[in-house]
């Protein structure tokens, strides 16, 4: 009851502190002082502390199981285990809106802190625009999803959250997606007031550089943690399945690691400035709509959970407010700077950089087109239809080969001018790469002539690569290490989904299945009491082709609140493969519905992605270090 | 007439431009051949010629319908108007039920008989998908 109060008043003096660091750093904008007035560091680090207030009493309120504050009794239960009690905290709509304010508010107050040597307009611009957003959560937040709503006559339990999301991936896959989300509206806020300053400069993108970096390595973990709580907690058995929920996701990725990319270019020379802004604009627009579809319920998708139509609304003229303000500002101020005009030639980083771009831009459209297609159709003549995977994989697939090909030697390339050096060993490895490729698809029995090509690619970027380790030249390591670890997950992306095996069979407690050599007995059910769900454990011995023996107990759970069966799949996991099985029961028969599956690589997809995102992070600190 | 860099500029635009358009085409193709749409039972009824295109066929699970052996599970979807015979062999999601709304993925093989590739997976006991909320109307 306290709590939610506290949390309540919080979030609106939180929101009274976003008008007076309006009112004051407009004030400090034209005054005589060179550096930013304490003042406004005072204010900015007073709003980041109601505003954690606020998230620490709703918490609270979860905890306590408060069920006179409605988001807790729509999404809570006495008997759920603590760590899903906190969890659930932002495991909803208002509640996850609350953290994306508190990261908003954190990231602005660490943006001031941290930009001390930045010019004192950028700087209160930079605040200025992000407390336009910050102002328009808060309003968004008070005005429909108040997570604070007194419910009167209180009731005696909650309805429970969402068993599926009680998972420990779930639990941290929202906080660290929005600091990736977040973390783009930082990188707008920034673009704009430097192309009102005039400011982007080589200084400008260095220092917003950082900002990218971080921003995509959180949402490249983020995003991978959403995908391996779909591989095991969904019970499809794989990792991306092209819904509109995850492509959300992808594209302010895509966006932002072409960004990632062009600053690079900015660090050295003064080009592509507007369309750097254009990418930070694009990014951050990307990353709203990405949390809003999800929960507005205008995407049609298997993840869609229960929501309410009207927030849309509120969210569509919020988002187009923005869109419309940052054009605006874009095209009254930007000047292309025309001192540093050099000539590009052909051969050069540049252009390798501006590949990168356009591949990017091909692959956002892509999944934008298929994305929002179905909307589109729907709204227009009410037809109902829905995009497949094959569509994207026969759009994006074939364009990774020369992708890789270029990842491979872009980084070789040197800035304005270049050649291309060591051409012997290039072509050797790309030799290479070409028969490594041919020889494993032939002892594999699959010569598909695009698969050879696609692999060989894959392999050629593997080495050139592995190789730049070891050449002090070309050591650039967090570079390195990213572009090694994309050909590592290509490489058994590819590999997985061409030798991954399933088998699926609706069998009785004591039936055995025979397959091909191997067979699965199911030797019998164990059943099991939880706090707040019942479990039906299977025991399974399994036999498989090579005649190797394994045992995996999938488990089924009855949650009590709200009741709901879901199923645990069992991984055995190794360097080589995983084996997965999972089970489903058939209301009112006496049939389990098993799926097992032989996954080989599939670790290697995660640890290629944590390593990438590693490389980006090493960067961040590497130039702090060099100063 | 014009200088080499101006020539050669053009040639680039030129480029670029017929590329883009290659590539919207190539999309737009692709989109046309990868959409399923969404029918319901009676839709179907209504429908002139069978053709081999994926489809979505939504509605209830009708109750006292499911039949499963050791590796078919079969089924009648119902919008309460119409309904169809599925056939599906293949790992069903855990709200499967009789009575519970179902969107099942597959190919006709004529009006009353439905052989299905894949059944969809929802997170939310309450969620309905807006297919299946269209398809059985008010109901």
């Amino acid at each position: 009851m306290l709590a939610s109060q506290i949390g309540y008043f919080s979030l609106i003096l939180g929101l009274i502190f976003s008008f007076l660091l309006v009112a004051s750093s407009i004030k400090n904008f034209n005054d005589s002082n060179k550096n930013i007035n304490q003042k406004i560091l005072t204010l900015s680090f007073l709003q980041l502390f109601f505003v954690i207030t606020s998230f620490i009493g709703l918490i609270f309120s979860f905890i306590s199981s408060d069920f006179s504050n409605e988001t807790v009794f729509n999404n809570s239960h006495t008997t759920k285990p603590l760590f899903y009690k906190i969890s659930g905290t932002w495991g909803n709509h208002e509640g996850s809106l609350l953290l994306w304010l508190l990261i908003l508010t954190l990231f602005i107050f660490l943006f001031l802190v941290k930009s001390n040597e930045q010019p004192k307009k950028y700087r209160l611009l930079t605040l200025l625009f992000q407390q336009v957003i910050i102002i328009g959560f808060f309003l968004f937040l008070l005005k429909t999803s108040n997570p604070f709503n007194q419910l009167f006559p209180v009731p005696k339990e909650g309805l429970g959250l969402n068993p599926i999301l009680q998972d420990p991936a779930l639990a941290i896959h929202p906080p660290i997606l929005y600091l990736g989300y977040v973390g783009s509206s930082i990188v707008f806020s920034a673009s704009l007031s430097a192309v009102t300053q005039n400011y982007i400069s080589k200084e400008w993108a260095l220092h917003i550089k950082k900002w990218i970096l971080i921003s995509w390595f959180f949402l490249s973990i983020g995003i991978m943690l959403g995908s391996i709580w779909a591989y095991y907690e969904l019970g499809w058995g794989g990792f991306w399945f092209w819904d509109p929920v995850e492509n959300v996701s992808l594209m302010p990725w895509l966006t932002l690691t072409a960004l990632l990319h062009c600053v690079l270019v900015l660090e050295k020379r003064i080009t592509l400035t507007s369309w750097i802004v254009v990418l930070s604009i694009a990014t951050f627009i990307l990353s709203m709509c990405g949390t809003f579809l999800v929960r507005s319920g205008i995407l049609n998708s298997v993840h869609t959970f229960a929501n309410d139509p009207e927030r849309g609304i509120f969210i569509l003229i919020f988002l187009f407010i923005l869109i419309l303000l940052s054009l605006l500002i874009f095209f009254i101020f930007h000047k292309e700077k025309s001192e540093n005009i050099k000539k590009i030639f052909w051969l050069s980083k540049e252009t390798s950089i501006l590949i990168n771009n356009w591949f990017m831009m091909y692959f956002l459209s892509v999944v934008l087109i298929g994305t929002t297609y179905p909307i589109f159709l729907d709204v227009i003549s009410g037809l109902k239809i829905s995009v497949g995977p094959p569509f994207y994989q026969k759009l994006i697939v074939p364009f990774l080969i020369p992708f890789l090909l270029f990842m491979a030697i872009g980084p070789r390339l040197n800035w304005i001018k270049s050649k291309l050096e060591n051409k012997l060993s290039l072509i050797i490895f790309f030799i290479l790469s070409i028969f490594l490729a041919f020889f494993i698809l032939k002892k594999l029995n699959l010569d598909l002539l695009i698969n050879t090509v696609l692999i060989s690619s894959a392999f050629y970027l593997f080495f050139i690569t592995l190789r730049d380790f070891f050449i002090k030249k070309f050591n650039n390591f967090s570079q390195t290490t990213a572009h090694f670890s994309f050909s590592i997950l290509i490489l058994s992306i590819l590999f997985n989904s061409i030798l991954s095996s399933e088998i699926i069979a609706n069998i009785k407690v004591g039936e055995k299945f025979q397959f091909n050599k191997g067979n699965i007995l199911f030797e019998k059910i164990v059943k099991n009491e939880s706090s707040n769900y019942q479990s039906v454990i299977g025991h399974f011995k399994i036999k498989n082709d090579d005649g190797k023996i394994i045992y995996l107990k999938p488990e089924l759970r009855i949650y009590n609140q709200p009741i709901t069966i879901t199923s645990e799949a069992d991984i055995k996991t190794t360097f080589l493969s995983d084996t997965f099985l999972v089970m489903n029961l058939v209301k009112g028969q006496e049939y389990f519905n098993i799926r097992y599956q032989v996954k080989p690589f599939m670790i290697w997809i995660w640890i290629s992605v944590s390593l990438m995102s590693l490389g980006g992070l090493i960067s961040v600190f590497k130039k702090k270090h060099e100063k | 007439m014009y200088g080499k860099k101006v020539k050669l500029r053009f040639l680039f635009l030129a480029l670029i431009l017929v590329s883009v358009i290659l590539l919207v085409i190539l999309i737009l193709q692709s989109l046309k051949k990868n959409v399923v749409y969404f029918q319901s039972p009676s839709e179907i009824k209504l429908l002139v010629d069978i053709n081999e295109k994926k489809i979505r066929v939504g509605g209830m699970v009708k109750k006292q319908s499911i039949n499963i052996n050791s590796n078919v599970v079969s089924f009648i979807i119902t919008d309460f108007k119409n309904e169809i015979n599925v056939s599906y062999s293949g790992a069903v999601p855990n709200l499967f039920a009789e009575g519970k709304g179902v969107v099942a993925e597959g190919f006709l093989k004529d009006k009353n008989y439905f052989l299905a590739t894949k059944i969809l997976a929802k997170h939310d006991e309450n969620y309905m998908p807006p297919e299946v909320k269209k398809a059985i109307g008010d109901k």
